[in-house]
């Protein structure tokens, strides 16, 4: 009984309106950032390389190339610093952690869309 | 003293409203039923005394269930004192909920921590490990406990092996995130002492 109220309190602070998105897919995450006191939005593009499930703590890591440097970059999903995700792509692989992706460039980076 | 029985439910974490995570434990607070009021008429002191939880009452003594018996709200598990300044503004049966703390309000949580046994220096009170190689014999070893013959004797309080854990703590000074009066929830930021169904004593902090 204790524990079905955690997970109801973690619920109230979930979000609902994230869409379905899986590991291989690739997304535009648009982040809110302050800088002093105005805020804006920034766009984050990539594959999402690994999805870590939890309930309120759940986050994704998305991977990009960027001026040649590879950048990964770690979101909580329910975090309110995410104004949306935008999914571009479905990916087909065949692992849940892209890890391998670290070591490829190029044409040998690329995911082939899932049909 | 604003204070309060509750059982830890269990950790999270939440997100502030600029978006950073806040790790959180959740805490079933109250609804606690007073017991007994102590008056200095009487007692030579005043205090209240209140009840939280439930139990059969084939698992109390006699004396103890006609004592809770006197409030009339069934049987407790845990009896606590809280001292007080007016104890003419409560009765007996009388209940306390959480409504009592407010949001951003700073507390002191007292539990039983996790019980570890009996565990050695190194577990116990952070020691260094000795060398484990090159024939080395004293890898989790307390070492020495003293000097020579002066003062002859192992010092009072030298840190030693022992029980670690199963003990009263109190953590001073935590933050309330969230109150629901009407769950009888509250969320306070960080980690409290015990484990999950834990009994916990939540009292206003007298720090700051």
């Amino acid at each position: 009984m204790s524990k079905g109220l955690v997970e109801s309190i973690e619920r109230d602070y979930m979000r609902t309106d994230i869409p379905p998105f899986r590991v291989g897919d690739s997304v535009k995450v648009h982040v809110k950032i302050r800088e002093g006191e105005k805020e804006r939005i920034q766009v984050f593009e990539g594959v999402v390389i690994r999805h870590h499930r939890g309930k309120a703590g759940a986050s994704f890591t998305v991977r990009k190339v960027s001026y040649g440097v590879g950048v990964e970059r770690i979101f909580p999903l329910h975090s309110p610093r995410i104004d949306k995700i935008e999914l571009l792509r479905r990916g087909r692989v065949r692992r849940s952690r892209l890890y391998y992706l670290r070591e490829r460039v190029g044409k040998a980076a690329r995911i082939k869309e899932k049909r | 003293m604003k204070a309060i029985i509750g059982r830890k439910l269990g950790m999270t974490q939440i997100f502030a409203e600029d978006g950073s995570a806040v790790p959180v434990t959740i805490v079933e607070a109250g609804p606690c039923i007073v017991t007994q009021v102590k008056t200095p008429e009487r007692d030579g002191y005043s205090a209240l005394q209140i009840g939280f939880g439930t139990r059969k009452a084939k698992n109390i003594n006699k004396p103890l269930r006609g004592h809770m018996e006197k409030a009339g709200k069934g049987y407790f598990q845990v009896l606590r004192e809280v001292r007080t300044d007016q104890p003419g503004d409560y009765q007996v049966g009388q209940a306390i909920s959480a409504e009592l703390f407010e949001i951003g309000e700073r507390i002191d949580v007292i539990g039983t921590s996790k019980g570890k046994g009996f565990a050695g220096t190194i577990k116990r009170w952070g020691f260094k490990r000795g060398p484990s190689t090159h024939g080395c014999k004293n890898v989790r070893e307390p070492g020495s406990t003293g000097m020579a013959t002066f003062p002859g004797r192992v010092l009072k309080g030298k840190r030693m092996p022992g029980q670690k854990g199963n003990k009263r703590i109190t953590t001073m000074n935590l933050k309330i995130v969230d109150v629901r009066p009407e769950q009888n929830l509250m969320l306070i930021k960080g980690a409290i002492p015990g484990s999950s169904n834990g009994i916990v004593f939540i009292r206003k902090t007298n720090r700051g």
